[in-house]
């Protein structure tokens, strides 16, 4: 139980994991209802569903718009998902990191 | 399981905002206290592994697919406060980026598929932790497991929600038992997910393995302030 691999290893490993299978495994997913939409339908109450507000938006729908290869569309859409999300939650825990006073950062240091 | 907007009415809605937002809060303010600098990039690799495996959909019976929420997994790989952190950027992300969950359903989402599953999923993971072996094995296992229950609870999470602003009449105790049915068969994808993706990680890094801290001594990471909880 030792680490083999550096963390930067690791992470670069991980991300490319992420993006491997959002741009080449997810076109293949299956398209099928999942399963509160099955319900949904079974039950009687998918047609209470509202179109989304962003549902115009450049990538709704996992699918970036304009592009004409929907195995295309959907893979690119996968990549930009993975790139956009690594930043954001990178950028909340940064953020959050520093919202921490270096007093407390003592403080919680060795046990 | 992402909700769209409709099904549950507004004042329920709103009401589950309130709640994640709140519980959420309480996340960032206990992820501040243990955070660990190179636990930035480690979450958001979590945040984006779990967003790449949403977008796989798997068939389960009767025409129906489900796809990793990812709860238990990230619970297990950076604690349930972070981990909790990790799956609302993914479903915020989704809802703005995606059109994936309605806007006005993000803080029911928030709760089924961050919150009940990194807290909820997590302490049925402690449990099993204390019935299975303290190996390796015993930690990818208990992963599995807790992750596929994990899901089951996040259906429980819906009929409730249902049950209180459920919109379209149909019999709470049909839309309970036909969700819990179908997330069953779910749960097994998610539980093998959950379960192989744990395994990796514990083969190269087990020391970032924060469900597997009991098992790695002397190579906690950002543990410090954290009380081990797991078979003491």
């Amino acid at each position: 139980m030792k680490p083999r691999i550096t963390l930067g290893i690791f992470i670069a490993a991980a991300l490319a994991v992420a993006m491997v299978l959002a741009f080449f495994v997810s076109p293949q997913a299956s398209s099928q209802p999942d399963g509160l939409n099955k319900v949904a339908i079974d039950q009687g109450f998918s047609d209470n569903e509202k179109t989304h507000a962003l549902d115009s938006g450049p990538t709704a729908g996992y699918a970036v718009t304009g592009v004409g290869n929907d195995r295309l569309a959907t893979g690119l859409a996968g990549l930009i998902g993975v790139t956009v999300t690594f930043a954001v939650a990178g950028g909340l825990f940064l953020v959050v990191r520093q919202t921490r006073r270096p007093h407390e950062a003592v403080g919680h240091g060795a046990p | 399981m992402h909700i769209p907007d409709g099904f549950i009415n507004g004042g329920t809605s709103a009401g589950a905002g309130v709640v994640a937002v709140a519980a959420l809060g309480v996340s960032v303010r206990r992820t501040a206290e243990i955070l660990d600098e190179k636990q930035v990039p480690l979450a958001g690799v979590v945040s984006a592994f779990i967003f790449a495996v949403q977008m796989l959909n798997f068939p389960v019976a009767g025409g129906t697919s489900g796809h990793l929420l990812g709860g238990v997994l990230a619970a297990v790989l950076v604690g349930p406060y972070m981990g909790s952190l990790c799956v609302a950027v993914v479903l915020v992300v989704q809802a703005l980026l995606f059109a994936d969950g309605g806007l006005s359903a993000l803080g029911l989402n928030v709760i089924n598929m961050a919150l009940v599953t990194a807290f909820g999923g997590y302490l049925l993971y402690l449990g099993l932790r204390r019935v299975l072996p303290r190996t390796p094995s015993g930690v990818v296992l208990a992963s599995g497991i807790a992750a596929g229950l994990g899901v089951i609870l996040a259906s429980f999470a819906f009929t409730f929600e249902y049950a209180i602003g459920g919109t379209g009449g149909a019999a709470v105790g049909t839309v309970g038992g036909a969700m819990i049915g179908v997330h069953a068969l779910i749960g097994i994808g998610e539980g093998v997910i959950t379960g192989l993706t744990v395994s990796s990680v514990l083969a190269v890094r087990p020391d970032l393995v924060y469900g597997a801290r009991d098992l790695v001594p002397g190579l906690r990471l950002g543990a410090g302030a954290v009380p081990a909880t797991v078979g003491r």
